[in-house]
């Protein structure tokens, strides 16, 4: 695909060397399948067949389709279809030089968004695909990419086979996170969740929580919106309601070593859902006695919170003022490439901040979380 | 300051653009309707490379279930996240007074001027058959 509209003549323009020395840990970067025959040699016969014959079923009306408009072709950067084509994300090498090398990055965390196989109606259908779609990622990114780590897709809906999969790979380097959808079919506290949350704790495994995924309901509350504007918007509207129920059920009493990461929401909404929460839990508390400590202390121990889409306040020092409160430790900088709305490390926070406060944000605290060297 | 000399007239027809590095920048050289503009190929915004975005029109709305598309091929909309500039002014639509790509001084000069000088043409052979588009950097 040429942006071009039409001739473009002379020499290619050469994307700018890395100019800050700054070390980055990318919490969000999307790979994807080139076909969705790339997963054929990860699939047992019946389940090949399967795929071909009756493709991915989601709880939504849409087939091969989202019920969104998106902004953009396949959601991304206009500049990042691979020359040798392929969708965005779909080319390691086009995207080490696009992303990795570009911008310095030491770690990229892997987010896989279709297929999912939390999603499928048929969750036999869906534990084949997770299992497939690790095998996949294992050899063909963080085998080829040492600086690539994947996440352990799991069939949240179905918890035995779940803790099954993480029981598979937990252990092995390259999986450093497990990760669910966040649309699910109850809310990400609930009970029927638990016993991922016991085997990711064993193992010392963060759980990543992109958005994404569907149960049929509209993302917000609020019925349906009309457009895209709207929606992306009312994706930390769902986050919200994944935090608030983590907490509320109890999650983080039961297994208090959890570590959770709510990626591609931002995070400036975080205070006020916790103040919120604060003050109700202060007059409800019998309510929810198995919550010992008012719910913002849950939320600063055991929640980190990826950075994009970055918040760009009219003062961009009212960000600081956010990051006071929540702590300097909870966020984790992710660029969500190839994605339209990505962040560019170089100029993703218009604030000051000091060397110290740069270095958690950008690395640091991602080292920390993963267990990085 | 120096004008340094870029592509020949034919070579960026309307609706086509040219990037290039003069002096070091990476430029993009737009052709609008016969009218050059050469534009940084950096989005004020967070870096973006807004020279390879695609030229759209304009959308405007006098109320909700009424639109006007106007100017077509005339705003530049950045390849991340998808900020439109005015090609002919470099002003961002949402912010015009704030948020600008920087534009460079554009004009079309003929071969027998060039050759005479002063310009920048390290690559170029020069014919006074030709006209040329010339930046200022
Ligand atoms: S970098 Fe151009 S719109 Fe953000």
């Amino acid at each position: 695909m040429s942006p071009d509209g039409g001739r473009a003549v002379g020499a290619p323009v050469l994307e700018r060397q890395s100019r800050s020395r700054l070390r980055v840990i990318d919490c969000d970067v999307h790979h994807a399948l080139r076909s969705p025959k790339d997963l054929h040699p990860y699939l047992s016969r019946r389940w090949r067949e399967h795929l071909d014959t009756y493709g991915h079923r989601h709880p939504v009306p849409f087939v091969g389709s989202s019920p969104y408009p998106k902004v953009a072709p396949a959601l991304s950067r206009t500049d990042s279809w691979p020359p040798d084509g392929g969708p965005p994300g779909s080319d390691l090498a086009f995207l080490r030089a696009q992303l990795l090398d570009r911008y310095n990055i030491e770690y990229g965390m892997l987010h896989l968004l279709t297929p999912q196989g939390m999603d499928q109606r048929n969750q036999e259908f869906g534990t084949a695909i997770c299992r497939a779609v690790n095998e996949w990622q294992y050899e063909n990114w963080t085998q080829k990419e040492r600086r690539l780590k994947a996440a352990i897709v799991v069939p949240g809906e179905d918890a035995e086979a779940a803790v099954a999969e993480i029981e598979h790979w937990a252990g092995n380097p390259d999986f450093v996170q497990i990760s669910m959808v966040t649309h699910t079919i109850e809310p990400l506290g609930r009970r029927r969740y638990w016993p991922i949350y016991e085997a990711a704790s064993r193992h010392g495994l963060p759980v990543g929580l992109h958005t994404s995924g569907f149960n049929g309901h509209a993302i917000s509350g609020a019925g349906w919106p009309s457009y895209y504007v709207e929606e992306q918007h009312e994706v930390a509207l769902s986050q919200q309601a994944v935090v608030i129920s983590l907490v509320c059920e109890g999650v983080f009493e039961l297994f208090p070593s959890l570590k959770v990461v709510i990626v591609e929401a931002g995070f400036a909404w975080v205070p006020s859902v916790a103040w919120r929460l604060d003050r109700q839990w202060a007059r409800m508390r019998e309510e929810v006695p198995h919550l010992t400590r008012p719910p913002s202390e849950y939320i600063r121990k055991n929640l980190w919170f990826t950075t994009q889409p970055v918040d760009e306040p009219e003062r961009p020092e009212d960000l600081r003022a956010v990051l006071d409160w929540l702590g300097w430790d909870r966020v984790l900088f992710a660029t969500d490439y190839p994605h339209w709305d990505m962040d560019n490390p170089e100029f993703a926070f218009k604030c000051r901040m000091t060397d110290a406060e740069r270095r958690m944000v950008y690395s640091g605290n991602a080292r920390a979380v993963y267990g990085l060297a | 300051m120096a004008r340094h000399v870029v592509a020949t007239v034919t070579e960026i027809p309307p609706g086509a653009r040219k990037l290039l590095t003069v002096a070091g920048r990476e430029i993009g050289v737009f052709n609008i309707g016969g009218e050059y503009f050469a534009l940084l190929n950096r989005c004020p915004h967070q870096g973006g490379a807004l020279c390879k975005g695609p030229l759209v029109g304009l959308v405007t709305s006098r109320e909700p279930g009424r639109f006007d598309y106007s100017r077509r091929g005339e705003m530049l909309k950045c390849p991340w996240h998808g900020w439109e500039y005015d090609v002919r002014t470099g002003q961002s639509w949402c912010d015009p007074d704030d948020v600008k790509v920087r534009l460079y001084k554009v004009s079309v000069e003929p071969g027998e001027a060039v050759a005479r000088g002063p310009f920048v043409a390290e690559t170029f052979a020069v014919s006074v058959e030709q006209d040329y588009i010339v930046v200022e950097v």
